[in-house]
């Protein structure tokens, strides 16, 4: 052991720690990476691949040939334009919503609540108690809410909000409204753990400093919240963006409502899969190009 | 001379008055307004949840939209309608497979991002971001068109292939935040107090990182319970409890699917509950002993 | 190995280590042995490369190169946990999810020792804490849990303990308390310890031996007395208490004393407490060595005289009263003046002469630098004093 232990004099140790390092590291990622390499990016490479081919040559439908057709981007373009733009709508819309909504909610519960940790734990688990709920169930609750001989309607058409013939299920209102509804946990709970943690003191100082309350929340607590802003929009837009089930029409929409989700899930399932694929990257791309530019803008690197 | 040497002199003659200062705001006439609004917020999120539970008692015929009358057949009988339960076992056969396999794959690679220096690391982190940042129906409709190119028969490995790879960038997240926290000098005093590199792992740092892993597993099986988008797309087939309710929402939506959505709610309700409660007694013991 | 420590602790000796990081090197070839049985501190401010020191000893980090022997035997590519050597951390690093007892086992059981159970019970008792063996550490004060810490490592029996500041995280009163604590649980076991710490005072009181330590390299070390009495370099004489140093050219060098011209006065060192007896050379006094005279002093042999200067500011400080006296062309001096009489001995502003005995003077073996010449007016305390003194000089004249 004597010898061993001399002929390991130091240089030799500060050259092999690294070495070992980098491969219990590579035993470590190895499995999960290759795995998210086989069912991500080769799903997404075979998506792009998927998107170029053309149809078979005995024109059976759901048969196609790889080939560098880029017309069915056009195509995907041309018959489904509105479509992304109404997705984008929506999607936007929903976010601004739920940041909206859950802005005082978040702020009621990590700094109002703060004294009170028995309500704030309470509160916190009602947030996110529409998780434990099924998605699918707790939608089509909306529909029977918002159905035409439901409540929500009968009142509004006693109040005249609302004439005889009008209905509300199968607008874009129920559909944002669900869009909005089932991603507000995504936006409350970032921005409840950044404000959570938000220090009071610095509200105080501001105040020390003659800082009313406008810009006391304007210059302090909004700045300091701002990575859970961030998150939860992020959190919540791109969901939302792919969302088909509250645009579906068997849920909260109609023809009148069709997103980009709808179309990629009804392509595929009718077997057009190369159309399906344009649409599908060119939502990707679509969603890709402003969260990377709002990411960037924000300057938030700790997404992950 | 400058303010600011008056300052250094402890002069205050030259320092601006003092403005009054607004009032510090804790309390007032805006947090009530706050807090109604919240309330009020909390209260409509809970419409649906209580509308799918009071409607898991109804005596429903054809369809389960009108309310006709307080039951227990529902709850006394749910295999009565036998695609709810079969749906229901397969979404708790791919929630426990994926929920592991996900949880192991995702843990290994929180370690070694927190723990190690390797190349390409940019490159890893982007590949762990991207998932969650790829609307699900771009995720289903990649892995589907996969396996409709690879001729894959669909069924239920490919809904759990599909939900391992959702899940391992969620259980990343969790527990890189646990092992980021961990003391670097726990270890080191486990390594200092003779335990082998083996020991080290399983009777320090794994137990220590515990609360991380499991809750990583819970969100990854919430996560994964609760999946229609994307199953939709790998599931051929098989069907799972999501997957049941809305090929049935054409049809009409048996009583028995809010029966099992009101008992997993309450399952989950009273675990967060619990282990809310269990914290705050720790907090509480905590607080009395310092 | 388990089982074969030895009880009484064991040498420890480093020999021409050297620790590199990327971009930075923590150690310089540190030569170093420590008797064993004896408490040992290593001194200096954060960064020193003292916390270094005490990873290598224990293995947590690899030297870039030399050799670590403990009791003899060479240790330098030894595992930590093949290591007899326990450490107390700075954060007392406590397992959150064992109980205090169980902590304490840990190493014992994991050395394979057969009556775990009952040498934890005792080394709990050796610290007063048997009665919360089965808490967990959460649930302790601070104090509480650096004594958990020193049991779950004294109770290996180690040849060596080394201890990482353990505590700084308390609070004065509690530090004191443990200080002596720690003095004696040494005495009782009898072990080699290997103590780190920025807290001069600390240092001092517990350690037989103190090794001041800067940049990676150890300025000098001996006995707290010896150090503190004799500093032998600039960093040792500012790290460890406060000293007024002057620096001068030799204009004598004589067989019992080494004379240094301080602003024209002839400032007299014994000539076997200065490192240097020739050339610019930087001598100091302590501030507490000092005396105060209102009236200039008759000159007489064996005192040092500078003077006439003004007082710019006197501050009082419980036991003793502190003033900073300004003598034209000299830095700041610091006199430490206890407090015999009720009320200052000296008004600011007042014209003073400072004195000493030649005995208690040193030399120190650094190069003079240059600016040390000049007043070292860096804290900000003493500018806003020579402002005022100027300001108010300039309202005088107006």
């Amino acid at each position: 052991m004597a010898f061993g232990a001399f002929a390991n004099t130091g240089p030799d140790l500060s050259a092999a720690a690294p070495r070992r390092r980098s491969y219990v590291a590579l035993i470590l990622l190895a499995p999960g990476v290759l795995y998210l390499v086989a069912t991500f990016v080769a799903p997404l490479v075979s998506l792009v691949l998927t998107s170029f081919k053309e149809p078979g040559g005995d024109f059976e439908v759901g048969e196609y040939v790889y080939a560098f057709r880029w017309e069915n981007y056009a195509e995907a373009i041309e018959r489904f334009g509105e479509i992304f733009l109404r997705t984008f709508g929506y999607s936007l819309l929903a976010t601004v919503l739920a940041l909206v909504i859950s802005y005082p909610l978040a702020y009621f519960i990590g700094v109002t609540l703060r004294r009170f940790p028995l309500w704030q734990s309470l509160t916190l688990i009602l947030v996110i108690a529409p998780f434990f709920i099924s998605f699918l169930l707790r939608t089509l609750a909306w529909k029977a809410v918002f159905a035409d001989e439901g409540p929500v309607v009968s009142f509004l058409q006693s109040i005249g909000v609302l004439g005889p013939e009008d209905y509300l299920n199968g607008t874009a209102f129920t559909v944002i409204f669900g869009l909005t509804y089932n991603y507000i946990p995504f936006m409350t709970l970032p921005i409840y753990a950044s404000l959570e943690r938000l220090d009071l003191r610095y509200v105080e100082a501001g105040g020390d400093l003659y800082a009313g309350a406008g810009q006391r929340f304007w210059r302090i607590i909004l700045p300091l919240s701002l990575p859970g802003v961030v998150s939860g929009t992020l959190l919540t837009f791109i969901p939302a963006s792919g969302d088909y089930v509250n645009a579906s029409k068997d849920f909260l929409g109609s023809t009148n409502t069709v997103m980009a989700g709808n179309v990629i899930n009804d392509m595929f399932f009718q077997s057009f899969y190369p159309l399906s694929a344009a649409v599908s990257i060119l939502l990707m791309v679509a969603i890709l190009i402003p969260v990377i530019a709002y990411v960037a803008k924000s300057g938030s690197e700790e997404l992950l | 001379m400058t303010t600011q040497e008056a300052a250094v002199l402890g002069r205050a003659e030259e320092a601006p008055a003092p403005r009054r200062r607004p009032r510090s705001g804790r309390g007032g006439a805006g947090s009530w307004v706050v807090g109604a609004y919240s309330l009020l917020a909390l209260g409509i999120m809970m419409i649906p949840i209580v509308y799918t539970i009071v409607f898991s008692f109804n005596d429903a015929r054809r369809t389960n939209i009108v309310w006709r009358g307080f039951t227990l057949d529902n709850w006394l009988g749910i295999c009565d309608d036998p695609r709810v339960c079969e749906s229901f076992g397969n979404s708790i056969i791919v929630g426990v497979t994926a929920t592991i396999a996900a949880t192991i794959l995702g843990t290994m690679i929180a370690i070694a991002i927190v723990r190690y220096t390797f190349r390409m690391r940019t490159l890893v982190t982007v590949l762990l971001f991207l998932p969650m940042a790829t609307p699900e129906v771009v995720l289903g409709s990649g892995l589907g068109s996969q396996f409709v190119n690879m001729g894959v028969e669909r069924g239920l490995w490919t809904i759990i292939v599909a939900h391992i790879m959702f899940c391992i960038s969620f259980v990343v997240v969790t527990v890189r935040a646990r092992v980021a926290s961990l003391d670097p000098s726990l270890e080191e005093a486990g390594r200092d107090l003779y335990a082998s590199p083996g020991q080290v792992f399983w009777r320090v740092t794994l137990p220590l990182l515990m609360p991380g892993i499991l809750a990583a597993a819970l969100l990854c099986f919430a996560l994964s319970f609760d999946d229609f988008i994307i199953t939709n797309f790998v599931s051929g087939n098989a069907e799972t409890f999501p997957k049941f309710v809305y090929v049935a929402a054409s049809r009409g939506i048996p009583p028995q699917s809010n029966v099992i959505a009101s008992a997993v709610f309450f399952l989950a309700i009273i675990l967060v509950v619990v282990a809310q409660l269990s914290a705050g007694v720790r907090r509480r013991r905590l607080a009395k002993a310092g | 190995m388990a089982g074969s420590f030895d009880e009484s602790g064991a040498d420890l000796e480093l020999v021409g280590v050297t620790k590199r990081f990327p971009g930075f090197t923590a150690i310089e070839n540190l030569n170093l042995t420590i008797p064993a049985g004896s408490f040992f501190a290593l001194l200096g401010p954060s960064g020193c490369g003292k916390t270094t020191t005490l990873r290598l000893v224990a293995g947590l980090e690899a030297p870039t190169a030399g050799r670590i022997l403990i009791g003899g035997k060479e240790v330098t590519a030894t595992k930590p946990h093949q290591r007899p050597v326990n450490t107390v951390f700075q954060s007392y690093a406590l397992f959150p999810h064992m109980t205090v007892l169980a902590n304490v086992e840990f190493g014992l059981k994991r050395r394979g020792i057969a009556n775990a159970l009952a040498l934890a019970h005792e080394a709990l008792r050796l610290v007063e804490l048997d009665h919360v063996a089965s808490r967990r550490p959460s649930q302790l004060s601070g104090g509480q849990q650096q004594r958990v810490a020193l049991a779950r490592a004294v109770v290996n029996r180690p040849a060596l303990l080394l201890l990482d500041e353990p505590l700084g995280a308390l609070d004065l009163k509690l530090r004191r308390q443990m200080q002596l604590e720690l003095k004696s649980i040494q005495g009782e076991v009898g072990l080699t310890f290997l103590h780190v710490t920025h807290d001069q005072e600390e240092a001092m009181t517990m350690a037989d031996t103190v090794a001041v330590m800067n940049k990676g390299r150890i300025e000098q070390m001996g006995a707290p007395e010896e150090l503190y009495e004799l500093p032998r370099t600039t960093f040792v004489a500012n790290f460890l208490g406060q000293s007024n140093l002057f620096t001068g050219e030799v204009v004598e060098s004589g067989s019992d004393a080494v004379t240094v011209d301080i602003a024209g006065l002839g400032i007299k060192v014994p000539r076997e407490r200065a490192q240097r007896h020739a050339g610019e050379v930087t001598i100091g006094v302590r501030p507490e060595k000092l005396t105060l005279h209102t009236r200039k002093p008759d000159t007489a042999a064996g005192v040092n005289i500078l003077g006439p200067g003004v007082i710019i500011d006197a501050s009082f400080t419980g036991v003793s009263t502190q003033y900073l006296v300004q003598v034209p062309g000299l830095p700041v001096i610091t006199v430490f003046a206890q407090n015999m009489a009720f009320g200052p001995v000296a008004e600011q502003g007042a014209e003073v002469w400072v004195s000493w005995r030649v005995e208690h003077g040193f030399g120190l073996a650094d190069e003079p630098e240059p600016e040390a010449r000049f007043a070292a007016d860096d804290d900000t305390r003493t500018i806003a004093v020579q402002r005022r003194q100027r300001l108010e000089d300039e309202l005088d004249e107006a």
